[in-house]
């Protein structure tokens, strides 16, 4: 197997398309104009000693290295930063070069401790290859002089050594291994975005600092890992390398976090993992990489992990643990039972957006041709659905339009109802890069997010809008476009229904729709709302990028359509740097829906009552199949509760905290009698369930996941399942049991029928993955290369359709009662209801949620920073603790539901999207008033959780 | 010797004079003298002030901060005596002159006398060299110094 080696070119490739051929040691090489030389050589595959420069960041010339001498100039010109020309007579390697470079490397090393075999780069060291490079032999100097190395010279204190900061939970900073070459430096502010380190001091006093010379925990440093992966020395280390070793082996596969979808290499030691170190060819993150995907992997081997399937009568009952066998045959005659009892309608099942793809079609196709009924749905419920219908509506896919390169050729970008360095960091990164190249942004969000302001980046304009006038505040937009008669006219007449585009146009002139009329409700100052439209229709490629800000409201679908409105009026589809964009939560969710995840729809977003795509599947699965939508989540509970519903089989995902309104959910849960739950750990859901069965993580299995851009990942095994089974085979097994005839040996064949019933999938398979990386669907005749991005030449669905788009006010208001504004999010280190991230040492940065308020709302009721807080609305009350801060508008409040105990979906009502039930998250009138600890509901919830954990036989873990 | 300011006092006074000043063009250094010439020193709790008005990070103010010798993160002692240890000044005497310093100071260079009344640093290069060996008290450049010269500088300044 060995390490999978990447070829570090010294500088970024060039973009341009004018070719320049030079010599190179005597080699002749053609390469983009404005490439380095040292580039050009590595291309030729002639490698320059290098200690500064490396391909993630802008040549520096600081390590005098790589010099080389150039045919007709003077002197020795440094490699890295010297641009190719015609002609070019290169010689990397001469007397003289030898001479300076073993002179550099001799003063390098005369500052550098000699622990190489101690030392935890060891193997690993671009200092110690350069030494060997250079042939060194010797270091005149010696090692007594003035140094950073040692604590004590001659027993005195050395001033200039500083001690080992092992603040970060993941990876140690060594100053008396650094050479100063600062690639970190520049890893944080070139590819991170963050500048939380710099050069502190001068000449030989120089020294990294993160923040003001401040631990690494302490500064601003968000531990996304670039620079522990520039550092050519073992002055930044991952610390599992330091406990563990170097890998053996790599593979390449694909983080299980956020929608994103970076590509890693998971590096080995045996089947233990030794560090994921992002991939310079995946083509979502471009070797860049955030704290979760980078780090927080800890969760796969956490204690709390369960290993064995469970049984129990009664939820009050401790868990029994069976063998896989038992718990199949239990299943399969509960399931069989409850059908006969209640009718075939009265179970079905949910499919996780963070499972493979052949494991989500494995799910459907059991609850479709097992159970013999569309009783399936998905998380993407209650975050994208909204993104599903709006977008389908309007363009005709369902899905987003661009891939995430398309942002390096943005010049406006509009980001609404998101937080990308939060929540999808990579993508943050990226974004941020174009920002500090001159692109401008639109930052539309009832909070001031890190994008409105933070270093080197500025948003031209920030909406602060009231939670729930999206609709409101998109379509002031349109109407100073319409109006303005900023709109192109010539790619709507082409591309789009003129008709309906006059209705639409003559729909947001109206004066009621002008951002002057709108203020009333949405607070935006008009002037704002002008500028913002106005430099979106005439800046250039104008992006939007959005996130469950626009989904998860009462008007969610609408807001969709809104901006697919905008984004057609403005032209601002079909090319590079522009188009729609979701930002997806899960890592999966893209797939899971395009998986047929939903009650109507069959994979490929293919109706259940259209009869042409039903005969395919039930000639190839040999069943028929019900031509009735069946039932979405929030109708299962809801049916639970009547007493109609009685078994459920839920695939990775804690409904229990993740859905709206907690306490419907558990009484939807309490009223069944077949709950089965197939997780890592015992979460929030599993309180509820008669049957436990363990899941496995993404390390274990072979599989696919699709990113927010459509691109279809490998997810590759790299160890083996720690519980037995890769979760599509627990469904196989279980389909088995309930006498489904399926043998599926490897996911490649469930890959295979995908490809063979689903015409955006047609031509995917396992080999073409294998060959080519990734691929984005479509991926079919018509799109032989796939597609990076979407509508080029007209829409999927013919013309692009306007919508009208008006602003209903929801349901929930404030009142005297509730006169606050609550909205949730998220925050960079952990991830959604926190299984994973709270079972990793990224606890370090947020330990528990806290309620964001203003300094004026928490004066009016004597808040103080870091109180507790009873956080209360029309459906329940919570507890917390308050942060005082002016991010939050007055009048509103915000917190994170990364952690269970928070329960902050106690807090939030059952109002849902009205097209798609895509709950009301965003928006719940609440009050908050001083407090002295967790609420009676926390307590009694704690408590009985602490009783549906037991395990026979097994003590409580101590917490 | 310690300078006490309250937090909040100190935040005020930093955010008055980035105000006064974030119009100039590359601003960063002014401000940073500005605060110096206020305060004395440039106090670690005016780096984020600066940092955030001027969308820097403050790692890079602070970065900037330390580059520059000039830029104090503690008070020095009530007058600054510089001893140029350049070329020039090092072939006239300079350091015999930097020696004899010390010894009257009881002193190293970096370093305050324990009654707080004068710092001692050592400047490459104060241009000039014509009039090697040079020095500066607070401000006020001195040339061809010899023995007693730098005898009196320093009793002046012990004043």
């Amino acid at each position: 197997m060995g390490l999978v080696h990447e070829i570090d070119y010294g500088t970024p490739a060039s973009k341009s398309e004018t070719m320049v051929t030079l010599t190179i040691d005597g080699v002749a090489i053609s390469v983009p104009e404005g490439t380095s030389v040292m580039r050009a050589s590595m291309e030729a595959g002639i490698s320059v000693p290098k200690l500064c420069a490396t391909d993630m960041v802008d040549a520096f010339g600081s390590c005098r290295l790589c010099l080389v001498e150039i045919e007709g100039r003077a002197g020795t010109p440094a490699s890295c930063t010297t641009p190719v020309a015609p002609g070019m007579v290169v010689h990397t390697q001469t007397g003289k070069l030898k001479d300076i470079r073993k002179g550099v490397m001799e003063l390098y090393i005369s500052d550098h401790p000699l622990d190489c075999l101690t030392c935890a780069a060891n193997g690993d060291c671009e200092l110690q290859d350069m030494a060997g490079a250079v042939g060194l032999r010797d270091v005149r100097y010696g090692y007594e002089g003035d140094n950073h190395v040692r604590a004590r010279n001659n027993g005195a204190i050395n001033a200039k050594w500083m001690p080992k900061d092992d603040s970060n939970p993941y990876f140690t900073y060594d100053p008396s291994k650094c050479i100063v070459c600062s690639r970190c430096v520049r890893a944080c502010e070139e590819v991170q975005g963050t500048f939380a380190l710099t050069i502190e001091g001068r000449g030989f006093g120089s020294r990294v600092s993160p923040g003001m010379h401040e631990s690494f925990l302490e500064s601003e440093c968000v531990s996304c890992g670039a620079c522990v992966q520039a550092c050519p020395t073992a002055t930044l280390t991952e610390k599992s390398v330091i406990a563990i070793g170097q890998p053996e082996h790599s593979k390449v596969t694909t983080c299980a976090y956020c929608g994103v979808g970076c590509s890693f290499k998971a590096e080995m030691r045996g089947e233990e993992l030794v560090r994921m170190v992002p991939w310079k060819d995946g083509q979502a993150n471009r070797g860049h990489s955030c704290v979760k995907g980078r780090f927080a992997y800890g969760y796969a081997t956490h204690r709390d992990r369960i290993l064995n399937p469970m049984i129990r009568e009664k939820v009050s009952d401790p868990w029994r643990e069976v063998t896989w066998e038992e718990a199949f045959a239990h299943v399969a005659s509960e399931f069989r039972r409850i059908q006969y009892q209640y009718g075939r309608e009265s179970i079905g099942g949910i499919t996780s957006s963070r499972c493979t793809n052949e494991e989500t079609f494995l799910v459907q196709k059991l609850i479709r041709s097992g159970f013999g009924n569309n009783n399936v749905d998905t998380c993407a419920r209650v975050c994208h659905s909204p993104t599903g219908y709006g977008l389908g509506q309007a363009f005709g896919t369902s899905a987003g339009t661009q891939n995430f390169d398309s942002v390096e050729d943005s010049d406006v970008v509009i980001v609404i109802g998101a937080n990308p360095t939060q929540g999808h960091p990579v993508f943050g990164s990226r974004l941020k890069k174009r920002l500090r190249q001159g692109a401008k942004l639109i930052v539309i969000d009832p909070r001031r997010i890190d994008l409105v302001d933070s270093p080197h980046i500025k948003a031209a304009y920030h909406l602060p809008l009231k939670p729930g006038t999206n609709v409101a505040v998109m379509t002031a937009l349109a109407h100073v476009i319409v109006t303005e008669g900023i709109y192109n006219e010539a790619f709507i007449r082409e591309r789009c229904d003129w008709s309906e585009f006059e209705d639409w146009a003559a729909f947001v002139s109206d004066p009621s729709r002008s951002p002057e009329a709108v203020e009333a409700y949405t607070g935006v100052d008009p002037q704002l709302i002008r500028g913002a439209a106005r430099l979106y229709a005439t800046g250039g490629n104008g992006a939007i990028y959005y996130g469950l800000g626009v989904t998860e409201h009462s008007q969610g679908s609408t807001t969709v359509m809104a901006i697919a409105n905008l984004a057609m009026a403005t032209g601002n589809i079909g090319r590079k740097g522009v188009g729609v964009n979701p930002l997806r939560g899960q890592n999966n969710v893209q797939g899971s829906c395009d998986m047929g995840s939903f009650p109507h729809e069959l994979p490929g977003y293919r109706h259940i009552s259209d009869d042409a795509t039903r005969e395919i599947f039930e000639k190839l699965w040999g069943v028929e199949l019900n031509k009735e939508p069946g039932l979405r989540i929030p109708n299962m509970l809801d049916a639970a509760v009547e007493g109609t519903f009685k078994g459920i089989y839920i695939q990775g995902e804690d409904i229990l905290q993740s859905d709206p309104d907690t306490k419907h959910v558990a009484a939807g849960l309490a009223a069944m009698e077949c709950v089965v739950v197939q997780d890592l750990f015992l979460n929030e859901t599993a309180n509820y369930a008669h049957v436990f069965l363990p899941g496995s993580t993404f390390l274990e299995k072979d599989g696919t996941f699709t990113n927010a851009e459509r691109r279809i990942n490998r997810v590759r095994r790299v160890m083996t399942p720690k519980n037995g089974y890769a979760d599509w085979e627990v469904t196989q097994k279980l389909a088995q049991a309930m006498g489904l005839n399926w043998n599926y040996t490897h996911p490649s064949e469930i890959m295979d029928e995908i490809a063979a019933t689903t015409p955006s999938f047609a031509w995917v398979n396992y080999d073409y993955l294998e060959k080519h990386g990734s691929v984005q669907w479509p991926f079919n005749e018509k799109n032989p290369q796939g597609s990076p991005i979407m509508h080029v030449n007209g829409f999927v669905r013919g013309k692009g359709k306007f919508i009208r788009t008006e602003y209903v006010a929801t349901d929930e208001k404030v009142g005297p009662r509730f006169p606050l504004l609550l909205t949730t999010g998220r925050i960079l280190s952990q991830y959604n209801v926190g299984a994973q991230t709270r079972r990793t040492e990224n606890v370090a940065w947020h330990a528990e949620d806290v309620l964001e308020i203003h300094p004026h709302d928490a004066e009016q009721r004597g808040i103080r920073e870091g109180d507790w807080i009873r956080l209360a609305s029309r459906s329940g009350e919570t507890s917390l603790r308050a942060t005082i801060t002016d991010r939050v508008a007055p009048g509103v409040v915000y917190t994170t539901f990364h952690h269970p105990t928070t329960q902050a979906n106690v807090i939030t009502t059952d109002f849902s999207d009205w097209a798609t039930n895509c709950p009301e998250y965003k928006v719940t009138a609440v009050q908050v008033s001083p407090s002295n600890g967790p609420s009676e509901w926390q307590q009694e919830y704690e408590e009985q959780a602490r009783q549906s954990r037991r395990i026979v036989g097994k003590l409580e873990a101590a917490e | 010797m310690t300078l006490n300011v309250a937090a909040g006092d100190l935040t005020q006074r930093t955010q008055a004079i980035v105000d006064r000043l974030i119009g100039l063009e590359g601003p960063l250094l002014p401000i940073l003298h500005e605060v110096q010439d206020e305060f004395g020193f440039v106090p670690q709790e005016s780096l984020p002030v600066i940092a955030e008005a001027l969308n820097l990070s403050r790692a890079e103010v602070h970065g900037v901060m330390t580059f520059y010798h000039d830029y104090r993160n503690h008070p020095a002692g009530r007058h600054v005596l510089k001893i140029c240890r350049a070329e020039a000044c090092q072939s006239m005497g300079g350091d015999a002159l930097a020696e004899r310093v010390k010894k009257l100071l009881g002193i190293d260079f970096h370093q305050t006398t324990l009654d707080g009344s004068v710092t001692l640093e050592p400047v490459y290069c104060l241009g000039l060299c014509s009039c090697a060996p040079a020095a500066m008290l607070d401000g006020e450049i001195h040339g061809r110094l010899d023995g007693a010269a730098i005898d009196e500088l320093v009793q002046e300044a012990r004043k």
